[in-house]
């Protein structure tokens, strides 16, 4: 997953696969508006292909991919949701540490 | 993180998950659909419903009969019951009445409501219960090996009609919306917005509420028939379906492979069952009655 971890920021999304869980329906890869996935070379341990962040450039964000899903397998979030969120996670210290 | 991260360490890391986890049992999953099923995406539009709809989730119920759909009763983090084969509707109206101030959901297929459940289906609606019912129909019985049932069109072979189906299938929505439904709508997992929306809506109206919605089943149907994968099933679904909101419903019976009338069909006001009776008896014993349920 850790090439389609959201490596950009700001603008578009990012996906999120589980990839051992993904039964290849196809579902994602064909009804994604932007067309960003595409099958993966690799297989995972039930045999099966997933899918693959192929034009992150293009994704959106906008969880049609997590909609079509049966397998609750990928989700997609928005770049600036996932930044919000993970600030919230992670706190700023209240006392910047020294230099 | 590796490939293999589950919810929690997802969370843990980015403090987000896949919004339908919450609403699901995860110890539960993987599920025991095929793939390319599409009753998981019925369930995700489901939970996307329920999240919309904000209500208090322990006041909601989840019922299924038996079959394929009938699982999801078990895979969903809210009270849930599986009932014998057909009976989801009658059970769901004894939690009803027990218990006016929950909302009920019966989720279960077409074999289960329309054919061994189907008296339960047509009284019901009759009554006005106020239930909201989604039946997700995949023209066959999949858990039992995919015999013909009552929504199978005309011509599609089945393990039962090894020469192609000649009884004439059920129109679900016209069937609903005769009995009395007071909001009929049909929708393929293709449309997975509208399919949410139309839950969602189906959640906050009062009465009995009846949403088809069409979902491949690639192991028995298709593969009998040769139409391919679920994938392919769904683009079927995306190229022939038309959206008639308000159409009559004796016109959106269903062919074989043929056009696919979708859309919310019927939206109106009836009293419920419970509110029928308050209404009648408060006026038949006067001061002797006291309303339930309200
Ligand atoms: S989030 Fe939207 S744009 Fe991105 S992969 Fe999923 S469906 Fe495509
Ligand atoms: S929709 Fe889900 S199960 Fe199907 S290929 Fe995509 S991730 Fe895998
Ligand atoms: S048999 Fe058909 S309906 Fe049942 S899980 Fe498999 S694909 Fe789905």
């Amino acid at each position: 997953m850790s090439d389609q971890e959201g490596a950009r920021k700001g603008k578009g999304g990012t996906v999120f696969v589980r990839v051992e869980v993904c039964k290849g329906c196809s579902f994602c890869i064909d009804f994604c508006p932007t067309h960003c996935l595409e099958f993966s070379h690799g297989y995972n341990k039930k045999g099966y292909h997933y899918p693959v962040l192929t034009r992150p450039e293009d994704c959106t964000g906008c969880d049609m991919c997590g909609q079509y899903c049966p397998d609750f397998a990928i989700f997609g979030v928005r770049l600036k949701d996932l930044e919000a969120r993970q600030r919230a996670a992670t706190p700023e210290p209240l006392i910047p540490s020294q230099p | 993180m590796s490939s293999e991260w589950t919810n929690a360490e997802l969370i843990q890391q980015y403090g987000i998950e896949n919004p339908v986890m919450p609403y699901l049992r995860q110890d539960r999953l993987p599920h025991i659909w095929c793939p390319g099923c599409g009753i998981g995406t019925t369930v995700n539009c489901f939970t996307r419903a329920l999240s919309e709809s904000k209500l208090n989730l322990d006041e909601v119920v989840i019922v299924s009969g038996i079959g394929c759909t009938g699982r999801v009763a078990g895979y969903m983090n809210l009270d849930s019951f599986h009932t014998t084969h057909g009976r989801a509707i009658p059970f769901a109206t004894g939690l009803k009445l027990a218990n006016p101030k929950l909302k009920v959901v019966v989720y279960s297929g077409d074999g289960d409501l329309s054919a061994i459940g189907g008296n339960h289906l047509v009284h019901a609606a009759r009554r006005n219960m106020d239930l909201m019912v989604v039946c997700v129909n995949n023209f066959t019985y999949g858990m039992t090996g995919g015999q013909v049932a009552p929504t199978t069109p005309l011509g599609p072979t089945q393990t039962t009609m090894p020469y192609g189906n000649f009884e004439t299938p059920f129109n679900l929505p016209f069937l609903a919306d005769a009995c009395g439904a007071v909001y009929v709508a049909r929708w393929t997992i293709y449309h997975v917005r509208q399919l949410a929306k139309a839950m969602k809506e189906g959640l906050e109206k009062k009465g009995f509420v009846f949403i088809e919605a069409m979902s491949p089943c690639p192991t028995l149907y298709s593969r009998r028939n040769r139409l391919g994968d679920g994938v392919d099933q769904v683009k079927y679904y995306k190229e022939r379906s038309i959206i008639r909101n308000g159409a009559d419903t004796k016109e959106v019976g269903l062919s074989f492979q043929g056009e696919i009338v979708v859309g919310k069909f019927v939206d109106r006001e009836r009293p419920t069952w419970l509110e029928s009776m308050n209404e009648h008896l408060g006026r038949v014993l006067g001061d002797k009655f006291t309303p339930y349920g309200v």
